[in-house]
């Protein structure tokens, strides 16, 4: 298939990918740095490029509150945030989730307030881990077009039906120009297709009412709340069969996690995002020298592919997780308690260790990346090291 | 066109008894009628609420419409997102069930409308959305074990506004939400109560045939929250009508307009506050003044609306 090869910022690749998804209804209210998408396809619609009805609501309370109204209905739905406006929908990101209503919603990463800080770290993805969604991060903007492509065939699957949140760096994926590939609207059309609106659960069926969130109480709720699970459980083979068939599609693979240079890999870093890219060219300058240190970098975070991460992970000597986001009080950042959850148990299980890295934006270089595999090659050589530290911090 | 009640009562019922609502409880009665008058092709919300609670418990549910409940602040904006959906389907040709029109109802009590869900409330009437939200005013937060709400009266006895030794009740008068939508410029905007069923009934029928959002504000006496026998729910709407407390009106574009006349010689507002507990402390000595303060700001409140109806 012929592809076309195209400039475009994450925003703009994100929006570009919505539109060809041809939702019916997208509610949106701006945040920095989320705004350039939902203003790119604003414009799609005001040009009559994509027939969305857009609700432009008075906030992103009422952003995720239409969502799950319309797709209540079976309208496919889309909206966008970042940081405190993912923090005010808190409350109806759940209630997405737990009606099992496949909306898909870009995060845009920022800072948590307070203080205010509109760069990029993961607090406010990570905050929502628990909510019930399925959470894909992008390390670059044509891991935020593909995954915007993607994420209807996940999100709207049968034996998945929940919500997807892409999420991609605020500001250096956002905001960045890079070249990437994308389908011609048709063939992206071909490979999302329209919504099945055939399941029997529609509030616009008159004919057949349906009540959608009642009470539901010590006698229900539990149950409800397994199938949630349950859906949980059978994503990944879902998201690795819409990742294969897109990988035939376009020729860009995608799996769970990626994996760079890690097979005789001592050392192995665990990082999301972009600043995976830019642990990549330390690692490729490492290995020139001899140093036997790869990158395992995690793009499906819920579900979280414990078994996978065990296997890529157990034969390494030590492991160096780094979390773009603070758990306050708790023991490392949510990566890291994940990651090491995964290794427990296992024989000869890697040592482990997390830096928190990255806060507010603060910017992460390849110098800090190479003081961290130093650590870890002391750690290997048995000095002594902390599970928790902190990567580019003034103390 | 006006529905007798003869044709009213013929109607389907699409609100099925055997809900949990208390014995007495005035709600359940005013969903009812607001449904006979809506018909089956109409997709409702409820804000968390009384209401909500009352009738769906999983797996049951009294709604035979489609009926949507997702938190307690949002029902206006949850039910503008299916409404435009229905638009967007429509357009596309894919809806279920082709319906060239439907009716899209959102209702929350007091707390849910005049408090928590004022600004999704707001957002939605201001963007237009076809539908109509409906306010079961019953003054506090009852659901929750009646707190105060801004609708809660001057004086009343609730939970977090306790009768005691020092304080009396609350201390703030309601505010007027219904004055708040009107100036949203909607077009159809109106107060009632369950007892008069042919002024609710009308201002229903209305509400849908406008094009753009509309706004009902209904009384709902509550029997356990207010204290009173639970006999006298509909007799508590009547008279609170008679008393000008809650006068009867609509406002169609703009236009205030009176839909029951009071009379000359109006009762005056003790023998409502009389009947019910939470006022009881207002009959002990040294709370005269309070009375007289209830009275003012009532007679105040109505002078401004006669003078709006233009009929002062
Ligand atoms: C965000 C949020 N805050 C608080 C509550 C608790 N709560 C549930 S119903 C309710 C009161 C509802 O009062 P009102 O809207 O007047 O309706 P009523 O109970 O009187 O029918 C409250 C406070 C909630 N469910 N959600």
């Amino acid at each position: 298939m012929k592809q076309l090869y195209v400039g475009l910022t994450g925003n703009e690749a994100v929006a570009t990918a919505f539109k060809q998804a041809r939702p019916h209804v997208a509610p949106a209210f701006p945040i920095t740095p989320q705004t350039e998408m939902m203003h790119k396809f604003a414009d799609f619609v005001a040009d009559g490029a994509v027939a969305t009805e857009m609700i432009l609501v008075e906030s992103e309370h009422s952003a995720m509150s239409a969502a799950v109204g319309s797709a209540a209905t079976g309208a496919r739905t889309f909206t966008a945030t970042s940081s405190a406006g993912f923090a005010l929908m808190w409350e109806v990101v759940y209630i997405a989730a737990s009606l099992r209503l496949p909306i898909c919603m870009p995060v845009v990463n920022r800072a948590l307030s307070g203080n205010i800080n509109i760069h990029n770290d993961h607090s406010d993805s990570m905050g929502g881990r628990d909510a019930g969604w399925i959470q894909i991060f992008c390390e670059n903007t044509q891991e935020a077009y593909d995954t915007a492509l993607m994420c209807w065939r996940i999100a709207e699957h049968k034996d998945v039906r929940l919500p997807v949140m892409v999420n991609y760096d605020g500001f250096i994926i956002s905001h960045t120009s890079e070249s990437l590939h994308i389908l011609p609207d048709e063939d992206a059309w071909k490979f999302i297709g329209p919504k099945d609106l055939s399941n029997g659960y529609s509030l616009l069926d008159v004919e057949n009412p349906i009540t959608v969130g009642p009470l539901d109480l010590t006698d229900y709720y539990f149950e409800h709340k397994v199938s949630q699970m349950e859906a949980h459980l059978r994503a990944p083979k879902v998201i690795l069969e819409v990742f294969k068939e897109f990988g035939e599609l376009t020729g860009r693979h995608y799996d769970l996690f990626e994996e760079y240079r890690t097979e005789d890999a001592e050392m192995i870093l665990v990082i999301i995002g972009s600043t995976a890219g830019t642990a990549k060219d330390v690692i490729d300058e490492q290995r020139e020298k001899g140093v036997k240190v790869g990158l395992l970098k995690p793009r499906v975070f819920r579900p979280f592919p414990a078994v996978e991460y065990a296997k890529a992970l157990g034969n390494a000597k030590v492991v160096g997780v780094m979390d773009k986001s603070v758990s306050f009080g708790g023991h490392g950042g949510p990566l890291f308690t994940e990651i090491r959850s995964a290794l427990y148990g296992l024989e000869n299980a890697p040592k482990i260790h997390n830096w928190i890295y990255g806060l507010g934006g603060r910017d992460t270089g390849t110098d800090q990346i190479v003081d961290l595999i130093g650590q870890l090659q002391n750690s290997i050589k048995g000095k002594k090291t902390e599970d928790v530290n902190l990567l580019g911090v003034r103390l | 066109m006006a529905m007798n009640l003869q044709t009213l009562s013929k109607n389907e019922d699409l609100l099925a008894g055997g809900h949990r609502a208390c014995a007495g409880c005035t709600g359940s009665n005013i969903l009812r009628q607001i449904m006979l008058t809506a018909g089956p092709d109409t997709v409702v919300g409820g804000a968390t609420g009384c209401m909500e609670v009352v009738t769906t418990i999983f797996p049951y549910t009294a709604w035979k419409t489609p009926f949507i409940h997702s938190a307690f602040e949002n029902c206006a904006a949850t039910i503008s997102g299916v409404e435009t959906a229905y638009r967007a389907l429509k357009a596309s040709g894919e809806l279920p069930v082709p319906r060239e029109k439907m009716n899209f109802i959102a209702f929350g009590g007091d707390g849910g409308t005049y408090d928590i869900g004022l600004q999704s409330l707001s957002g939605a009437m201001e963007r237009g959305h076809n539908m109509l939200y409906v306010c079961y005013d019953n003054e506090a937060y009852m659901n929750t074990g009646i707190q105060r709400s801004g609708a809660t009266p001057f004086g009343a006895h609730t939970s977090t506004s306790p009768a005691g030794t020092v304080k009396q009740g609350k201390e703030q008068h309601r505010k007027d939400l219904t004055k708040i939508m009107v100036a949203h410029n909607i077009p159809y905007v109106a107060q009632t109560t369950p007892f008069h069923w042919r002024d609710l009934q009308m201002k229903v029928q209305k509400a849908l045939e406008v094009d753009g959002p509309a706004f009902l504000n209904i009384l709902m006496p509550c029997t356990v929250g207010w204290g009173f026998d639970p006999a006298i729910g509909m007799e508590l709407c009547k008279q609170a009508v008679e008393a000008n407390f809650w006068p009867l009106f609509e406002v169609v574009d703009g236009e205030y307009k009176l839909t029951y006349k009071p009379k000359e010689d109006r009762p005056l507002m003790e023998p409502w506050l009389k009947q019910q507990v939470r006022f009881k402390h207002l009959f002990k000595p040294g709370n005269e003044g309070m009375l007289v303060e209830i009275q003012r700001w009532v007679d105040s409140e109505f002078n401004k609306i006669m003078k709006l109806c233009g009929e002062a």
